[in-house]
């Protein structure tokens, strides 16, 4: 009974939970004696006015798209994973394992061995849920959470006891040797003597962002193996009845859902920080889930609200400096963007169909 | 290791359970009516500022207390309307209100404060002082039990005592009135309950309002008590060490104890020695910290006794098919 038409579903709809979720962080701008005005002035300003400002809008924008996807595609097969933050956790200390592991020569080939070492450290993470959901029941969101912690203990031992170089006091790794550095958009721009992206951490992980979210739209609506996990999503027992094994489609999909999250550590841990530190992934992991629910699990819709909330971050970054408004204004807005598509949707939708049905009837 | 620092290991042992105590027991009314609940972590965390500032502002930990259980009970309000009204997906709203606690607290407490996202600290009446029993300091002098009853038993604050107390309470209220069987019932299977004429939406509303309740005073009790005010992210997943604990107890009041107990000893080993010497082998602190979540996993996957979830639970109740 699909009463919406379908532009209603994939674009009325998101937009007005968003324009909700918008209206409420302003409200909450003013409660605490500021001028949302000015914050939505600043945020645009530091984030979209420069190429700096786009520079770091990207950067984000580049986590966003590899958690957003993680996330819609466990989704697909209706699995929820909150674990993105563990596996890109993971995903980050399979990196720095890599990078430090031998002298690399260049960068193209230490590319492609850190993102075999990301992607298999978040599967790995995503694996041992999805396992345990498919053989022994256990639930997956709990399980991913657990994991999250567990990911956490894990990168701190590692950085305490094995990775930190002798002589230092900081949980940090060893800098990354030359031959892993990536090119940034700043390096790329200057061989042809143009200077844009100054000082922006944007690097070339983006452009394996942008294919992510095309192979990811590719394996989900033109592959065999992204039917069968749209059709497990949609039905569980109408896909055991076409021969489809949920175990089998519930490790798969975490598996790239956790390779996906994993191979965020390329652009923050490779790309940016050049070297694994605590707390690297910065909550981009949970932000996947909103990047997700906003999108509506297309990979262009994650593409676009990955976007967005890159640009909420640099914004919100800029805010922390120019104004009165702390950082954490972002997590508001995350959190409130989250609870109308995800889960207040129906307060939008249910209004929204009687309207829809009242004007059939009088066509 | 001697005797008394056993006794203290213990003593903070329940200190550090409280909070997971309360925090379980609210998920615990929540569920079993059927509303999951991963947004105890941020009722708890809205909680703890709202009982320090309040407290810090008037002066007294009584009001704090009250605004605690107000700032949980309007987030719990928000989860029922999005997962019981409006049929939304009980998980999301859930991480929602996690993310809307960690950021509302900080940005409020900046506006209040100007501290960098805390509450000054408190001091006096602003805070729940220990409470000595009776004879405590008598009996101190006689062997093994004085001590016992000095340090462990007496001289905890306020909300340590109703958080045990809650347990039998819990318990009485679940198991042997007719509230709690038609909770327990809701939990299970709404239909049968709606089709006894009673109200599924009233019931699990209520299931909420409890759960937030608890919450506020898990949260009241983490900085007003635990500690002297509030911090950035006071919470730091006691929430999700909770929930853990409420699988880990498979859903009943008393095993919640002993696992809230189990994980608060957990705590309070990992805080008083940093890396555990056995013999040879050293145990790392990281190891120690993670201990309740790799617990929570091992459980849930049923190597140790099946844990099975109220039957109806995260789904939302239609009442037309």
């Amino acid at each position: 009974m699909d009463v919406l038409p379908k532009w209603a579903d994939v674009i009325l709809i998101p937009l007005i939970n968003l324009l909700l979720a918008f209206i409420i962080s302003a409200l909450v701008i003013l409660a605490i004696g500021e001028d949302p005005v000015f914050a939505l002035k600043t945020m645009i300003q530091g984030s979209l006015m420069s190429t700096y400002g786009w520079g770091y809008t990207l950067y984000y924008a580049t986590n966003f798209m590899f958690t957003g996807l993680a996330v819609a595609v466990a989704f697909h097969a209706r699995l929820f994973n909150i674990g993105g933050e563990g596996q890109a956790t993971l995903g980050g200390l399979g990196v720095a394992l890599i990078c430090l592991s031998i002298p690399w020569p260049h960068w193209t080939i230490a590319i492609i061995a850190a993102m075999i070492g990301a992607a298999a450290f978040g599967a790995i993470w995503a694996a041992v849920p999805a396992y345990l959901q498919a053989r022994r029941g256990s639930h997956i969101v709990i399980t991913t959470i657990m994991f999250n912690y567990i990911a956490f203990s894990v990168l701190n031992y590692m950085l305490v006891n094995v990775l930190r170089p002798p002589g230092s006091q900081d949980p940090a790794s060893a800098r990354f040797p030359e031959g892993t550095n990536l090119p940034t958009f700043q390096e790329f721009f200057a061989q042809f003597g143009i200077t844009a992206f100054r000082g922006a951490p944007v690097n070339v992980s983006f452009l394996l962002a942008v294919a992510a979210c095309i192979l990811v739209w590719l394996l989900i609506w033109r592959t065999r193996l992204g039917y069968e996990i749209r059709a497990f999503g949609h039905s569980e027992s109408a896909a055991v009845y076409a021969g489809i094994s949920p175990f089998r489609i519930t490790v798969i999909a975490m598996i790239i859902s956790g390779a996906l999250a994993g191979m965020m550590a390329i652009n923050n841990v490779m790309g940016e920080a050049e070297r694994l530190v605590l707390n690297s992934v910065e909550g981009a992991g949970f932000i996947g889930i909103a990047v997700a629910l906003m999108g509506r699990s297309h990979p262009f819709g994650v593409f676009l609200a990955a976007l967005l909330f890159g640009f909420l971050f640099q914004g919100g970054a800029e805010l922390g400096l120019w104004t009165n408004i702390p950082v954490q204004l972002i997590i508001v807005i995350q959190a409130l963007v989250i609870l109308f598509t995800g889960a207040l949707d129906n307060m939008v939708r249910m209004p929204l169909e009687r309207l829809f049905l009242r004007f059939r009837r009088v066509g | 290791m001697d005797f008394l620092t056993v006794l203290q290991i213990l003593d903070s042992t329940i200190r550090l359970a409280t909070p997971l105590l309360f925090a379980c027991l609210a998920g615990l009314f929540s569920e079993r009516a059927g509303i999951f609940d991963i947004g105890l972590e941020g009722k708890m965390l809205a909680a703890a500022f709202f009982a320090g500032a309040i407290a810090y502002t008037s002066g007294s930990v009584w009001l704090g207390m009250l605004a605690a259980i107000a700032a949980s009970v309007i987030l719990s309000l928000i989860h029922g309307l999005a997962s019981i009204t409006f049929r939304g997906n009980q998980l999301i709203s859930g991480v929602a209100i996690n993310f809307l606690a960690a950021g509302l607290t900080v940005l409020i407490a900046q506006d209040w404060f100007r501290q960098g996202g805390r509450t000054p600290s408190l001091s006096g009446d602003a805070r729940f002082n220990n409470i000595q029993l009776p004879f405590a300091e008598t009996l101190e002098p006689v062997p093994v039990i004085g001590p016992i009853y000095a340090e462990l038993i007496s001289g905890h604050s306020f909300l340590v005592y109703v958080g045990l107390l809650s347990v039998p309470f819990t318990w009485w209220l679940l198991f042997r009135t007719r509230f709690g069987l038609r909770l327990r019932a809701v939990g299970e299977n709404p239909a049968a309950v709606d089709t006894a004429g009673i109200s599924v939406i009233r019931l699990r509303y209520i299931a909420v309002l409890i759960c937030g309740i608890l919450c506020g005073l898990a949260g009241a009790y983490l900085s007003t008590g635990l500690q002297a005010g509030f911090v950035k992210d006071m919470s730091a997943g006691r929430g999700f060490i909770a929930l853990a604990a409420l699988i880990f107890a498979k859903w009943r009041p008393w095993y919640a104890l002993y696992a809230t107990l189990l994980f608060g000893l957990l705590q309070a080993i990992a805080i008083r020695f940093q890396n555990v010497d056995i013999g040879t082998f050293t145990v790392p602190v990281q190891f120690m910290e993670a201990l309740p979540y790799i617990l929570t996993v091992v459980i849930l996957a049923g190597f140790v006794g099946k844990a099975i979830p109220p039957r109806a639970g995260g789904e939302p109740y239609v009442k037309e098919r």
